[in-house]
């Protein structure tokens, strides 16, 4: 059933969304643009490495993905609270989920466990 | 507290770092003659991360041998190279030998390099290893496990204030403030209006004053690194009038000197702005010149 229900994902959400199957999706916050396929899978914004004409440092005939995600976030009509985690600082990827389904995960909640010491971490972390 | 964090947070005085060489044989010997070039002038030395993604002496390494040489080292780590277990190794082994100050960069990637076959690693990305970066100093590795005593560490992050989106880069000294980052040094920014606006979006973001930001000039002999940089390094952008005024001055070496002169000024008179970072590809007298046509003088060096 589980390895069903990540078929099936992967058949929607690959196409569409070039997804990578990391298995926690963020889809949501980044205006529908998988920051799984920035070269350097950054969750939380673009490099300081992006070109003068917006496209990527590793590839340049590809437009930054956090670009498009940015352009997305701002002019898609997204509900409010998508829009409102933009800019959240999204945590570092757990690689165990890999090839699992997000949907499941997500369900589940277990998309939302992090590290004892990123957890535990406030907002203003370091203040 | 590192002498830094003492500048930045207990002082209004401006601060000034540098950018230390890559180091690869006789790193020591020759770690000592750049050493002598910035003792006085320098409140922090970066020690660079395998720069440009070419390996080179560890920035662990450096960073030990920049304290050891009596310079305070910003310890550059960058995750192009290690996953976060690796990275948080360094900055304890690092803290061991009390390199205090730290900087958090994404990292350029493997193809801006010599060896482009690599495996990038990227396990965490910036704004998540400074957070980690905040972890430890609160004296817990990432699983949580405890570390007593914690860390001494301050810590930084960079941004690029030329890159697009330009508008979003504020947004992003928010979310490395958030995370724990107390200063921000920036990438070299051949434009002064995106400059400008950077600055000004940190201030009305409420930021000015919390985040240290530290502008980067760097200094060059002629035309030809400006059109390297415009041509090679994703991210940087030198506008044509700029190149040309090195390019068709009767003077070329003078036009670059008076150029970087002009735009560490400018980058100094901006709000948020604690200081400024120096990267020299000079390598002569110009680097003294520089710091003194700035109103610094040199400290006498007490090791």
């Amino acid at each position: 059933m589980t390895t069903f229900i990540a078929t099936v994902e992967h058949l929607v959400k690959g196409p569409v969304w070039g997804c990578q199957d990391c298995g926690q999706c963020v889809l949501h916050s980044t205006g529908m643009t998988c920051p799984m396929n920035c070269p350097k899978t950054l969750r939380n914004g673009p490099c300081g490495g992006v070109r003068e004409n917006g496209n990527c440092e590793v590839k340049p005939e590809m437009q930054c993905v956090w670009l498009k995600a940015y352009d997305r976030t701002e002019n898609w009509p997204l509900p409010k609270t998508w829009k409102a985690e933009y800019n959240h600082l999204r945590p570092p990827v757990d690689n165990r989920l890999k090839g699992t389904s997000s949907w499941k995960n997500f369900f589940t909640k277990r998309d939302r466990w992090t590290p004892a010491g990123w957890a535990k971490s406030t907002d203003e972390a370091g203040h | 507290m590192s002498t830094l964090e003492h500048k930045l947070t207990n002082t209004t005085e401006m601060v000034f770092t540098a950018e230390f060489h890559s180091l690869d044989g006789n790193g020591l010997e020759k770690a000592k003659k750049y050493a002598d070039r910035f003792q006085g002038w320098f409140d922090g030395v970066n020690a660079t991360d395998n720069t440009a993604a070419h390996a080179h002496a560890s920035n662990v390494a450096t960073a030990i041998a920049i304290k050891q040489l009596g310079l305070e080292p910003i310890m550059q780590i960058v995750c192009r190279d290690k996953n976060r277990l690796a990275q948080q190794a360094d900055i304890m082994g690092a803290s061991m030998f009390g390199v205090e100050n730290f900087v958090a960069l994404t990292g350029d990637d493997v193809t801006a390099g010599d060896e482009p076959e690599a495996r990038r690693v990227f396990d965490l990305d910036g704004p998540q290893l400074v957070r980690l970066m905040s972890t430890l100093k609160h004296g817990e590795y990432m699983s949580g496990r405890k570390i007593d005593p914690a860390p001494q560490m301050f810590i930084g992050a960079v941004e690029n204030p030329a890159a697009p989106p330009f508008e979003y880069r504020v947004e992003r000294v928010a979310k490395k403030y958030a995370a724990g980052a107390k200063f921000l040094q920036l990438q070299i920014c051949y434009h002064q209006d995106r400059l400008e606006k950077f600055c000004a979006g940190v201030k009305s973001a409420g930021l000015a004053g919390k985040i240290a930001i530290i502008p980067t000039v760097v200094l060059v002999k002629g035309p030809r690194p400006l059109h390297f940089m415009h041509n090679s390094v994703p991210g940087i952008d030198v506008p044509e009038d700029q190149i040309a005024r090195v390019e068709k001055a009767a003077d070329p070496s003078e036009a670059a000197y008076l150029q970087t002169l002009e735009f560490a000024r400018h980058a100094l008179d901006q709000p948020g702005v604690r200081g400024l970072h120096i990267t020299d590809f000079r390598n002569d007298e110009t680097l003294e010149r520089l710091m003194s046509d700035l109103g610094r003088v040199r400290q006498a060096v007490t090791t």
